[in-house]
């Protein structure tokens, strides 16, 4: 009994299925529309019936004389997709699809850039993502040319012209030696996206301190700490200072204030003063009698 | 008589005894957290009595009976008194509340004696001890506290200029288009790890750096693999870590993993997290007088002394410790009960296990501190 159902669904869909390749056999349709054009589909026959256009994010309901052709004015389709279009008559059905392709012509573009801020001198380090768009915001699948230039206060700016694929361009660049805001730009078209990345110092290099007696304690001081492409390493940034003394130890964390750290310690005759920041180890003091 | 009703019986009987026992010989240091000492206090017919019966009413905060009690309360006044127990400015102890206390004679004559009071305060992160030596004299048929008073300083009204650099931090809004910049987390690395068997627990130690120039608020949660790759446990630092770190600054960080063994253990993956916070890089704290101090309960002492002009409520202290070859051997760290006032040091200790004591060759010691309105 079971079987003998199966067997009798498997013929209605055939049956269904070889009416249904007949049918759109008898609609006439472009293979592909732009979005945003205007466009029209024939039919065939006579009498009214109603044709349904179904697409992502949007139905199109049109009664239509059959034997005229249905018209669609510009705009009336703009999301990228593949659509199922039915044509309902009086007595039959006909049915078919198409795809509705992004505009040739880019208008819009997502610029997403990373990271918005990096240590200066980096290879490669920046990277850039633009995603084009035409103006009804469908991924624009096409290869397009698109422009990227990163571009700073100083030196000269870097550029790129890469070719999208699947609606997607990105490029790598690399950070300036001087710190800074750079600007980065992707341009596609009339289309453009701007990103400010923040290039900042990198390590210290060469930390070196200098100790004077100031009473019963001594002043501890840096030079102004700078990295290796000599950029003033920011305010804010930890020095450690440590003092070695014999049965004891005295350590303090202190912000770079304009360039500088200075802090005062104990005075103790033997002590070993260092100073540190981060992981770069600066030079080491002997404080002796006398000093 | 049913078996039932038999029990039934008992069981009442039992509990009327213990009732009875429980409030005619309480135990005196559990009565000072019941709330029921008043009632209970015991003539100060002995020096230990008199002592007790002083813990007992500090731990009811029954501050006008404990000040009235001493034979030296003429030396200072009842404020003093309190604020020697719960700190002039807020602090750990102005919101601690007494755990428990041990009296330990020490000397007695006729009419003078020693005594050790054990004070055991607790607070939100733990708790912490206070070891009063007092001496205790004989004033007719009782005896009375002469309480040793620490005051604490005060500081003079003055203005203390300050001009570290604060970091503010304006967020992506909801409303910014997909794609635009949002401000980027700090970058942190852990430049050092090392997981080890601490009996029956596994110990993940290590230290994170913040190699950004923006203030950053980090974690570090660890998860041991086993060899077949599923993990075994996942844990984090929580406070064995200081959370905020300034730019360039390093922090140490203990994870714990109870009940698993190191040859469990294939591979651990440590996962650090930062995320960019407002910050102050003030108030800068000097950690002063730093000394290892061995024996059966080793630890490491020193001062913090505060040389910004803000009052830090809370100080959180943590040691690294390092042996002969440098290598990180141990992480510990400790809260400093008392307020740190513009450069007015303060004592800490942390402990540090008794094996691990004698391997340390040098330490690092940082703070994380907390003031008021804002944490850094």
């Amino acid at each position: 009994m079971r079987s003998r159902l199966s067997i009798l669904f498997a013929s209605l869909i055939w049956i269904a299925s070889a009416q249904a390749v007949a049918q759109t056999n008898g609609l006439r349709l472009p293979k592909t529309i732009e979005a945003g054009t205007a466009f029209s589909i024939p039919s065939t026959g006579s009498g009214k019936a109603v044709l349904y256009i179904v697409g992502p994010g949007q139905v199109l309901r049109r009664e239509v004389q059959l034997g005229e052709p249905a018209a669609f004015a510009s705009g009336d389709l703009h999301n990228a997709g593949h659509y199922l279009i039915v044509l309902v008559g009086g007595s039959s059905t006909e049915n078919g699809a198409f795809d509705v392709t992004a505009a040739n012509q880019p208008a819009a573009l997502s610029f997403i850039a990373r990271p918005s801020r990096l240590p200066v001198d980096l290879h490669d380090g920046i990277s850039g993502v633009a995603y084009v768009f035409d103006r009804f915001q469908n991924l624009v699948l096409q290869p397009t040319q698109v422009s990227f230039q990163l571009s700073g206060a100083a030196g000269v700016p870097q550029m790129r012209t890469v070719l999208t694929r699947h609606g997607v361009a990105w490029t790598k660049m690399d950070s300036a030696s001087k710190e800074g805001a750079a600007q980065f730009e992707a341009r596609v078209g009339n289309a453009e996206g701007k990103r400010v990345i923040q290039q900042v110092p990198g390590d210290p290099c060469r930390l070196r301190m200098n100790a004077r007696a100031s009473g019963q304690r001594m002043t501890l001081e840096t030079e102004p700490v700078r990295d290796c492409a000599g950029n003033a390493v920011p305010d804010g940034t930890i020095v450690t200072f440590t003092e070695t003394y014999t049965g004891g130890e005295a350590t303090v964390d202190v912000p770079l204030k304009r360039g500088i750290a200075r802090t005062e310690m104990p005075a103790y005759n033997g002590a070993t003063l260092s100073v540190a920041t981060g992981v770069v180890l600066g030079n080491e003091i002997h404080w002796g009698k006398g000093q | 008589m049913s078996t039932g009703r038999i029990l039934a019986v008992l069981l009442a009987a039992v509990t009327i005894a213990l009732i009875v026992g429980g409030t005619v010989w309480p135990i005196q240091s559990a009565s000072a957290t019941a709330g029921t000492g008043a009632r209970l206090l015991r003539p100060s017919s002995s020096p230990q009595a008199a002592v007790e019966n002083l813990a007992d009413e500090i731990g009811q905060q029954a501050w006008d009976n404990a000040y009235s009690s001493l034979a030296n309360k003429s030396e200072f006044t009842e404020l003093d008194f309190v604020r020697d127990l719960t700190g002039s400015y807020p602090s750990l102890r102005s919101h601690a509340s007494l755990d428990s206390f041990d009296v330990r004679p020490q000397h007695a004559s006729a009419d003078d004696a020693q005594v050790r009071l054990n004070l055991r305060w607790s607070t939100v992160v733990g708790t912490f001890p206070d070891t009063r030596n007092l001496q205790v004299t004989k004033a007719g048929d009782r005896w009375e506290v002469v309480w040793p008073l620490v005051r604490e300083p005060r500081v003079p009204p003055q203005v203390i200029p300050v001009n570290y650099l604060r970091w503010d931090v304006i967020y992506r809004g909801a409303e910014d288009d997909w794609g635009s910049q949002d401000v980027e987390s700090p970058h942190v690395r852990i430049v050092d790890m090392h997981p080890v068997d601490r009996g029956g627990r596994v110990v993940v130690m290590g230290e994170l750096l913040n190699e950004d120039v923006v203030p950053a608020f980090v974690t570090v949660k660890a998860t041991l693999l086993a060899k077949d790759g599923t993990a075994i446990a996942t844990e984090d630092s929580f406070d064995k870590i200081s959370h905020v770190l300034l730019p360039k600054q390093v922090t140490p960080f203990l994870i714990e993993f109870k009940n698993v063994a190191l040859s469990q253990v294939d591979s651990v993956h440590m996962q650090p997290s930062s995320t960019l916070i407002a910050a102050s890089a003030d108030p800068v704290v000097e950690i002063e007088d730093q000394h290892l101090n061995p024996g059966p309960q080793p630890s490491l002492s020193g001062k913090l002394r505060n040389q910004s002009g803000q009052v830090v409520n809370v100080a959180h202290v943590l040691g690294t410790f390092y042996d002969n070859s440098g290598q990180l051997i141990w992480v510990s760290d400790g809260y400093v009960e008392r307020a740190l006032l513009p450069d007015t040091p303060v004592s800490f200790a942390i402990s540090i296990p008794p094996d691990i004591a004698s391997q340390i060759k040098t330490e690092r010691v940082v703070t994380s501190t907390y003031s008021s309105s804002r944490f850094q």
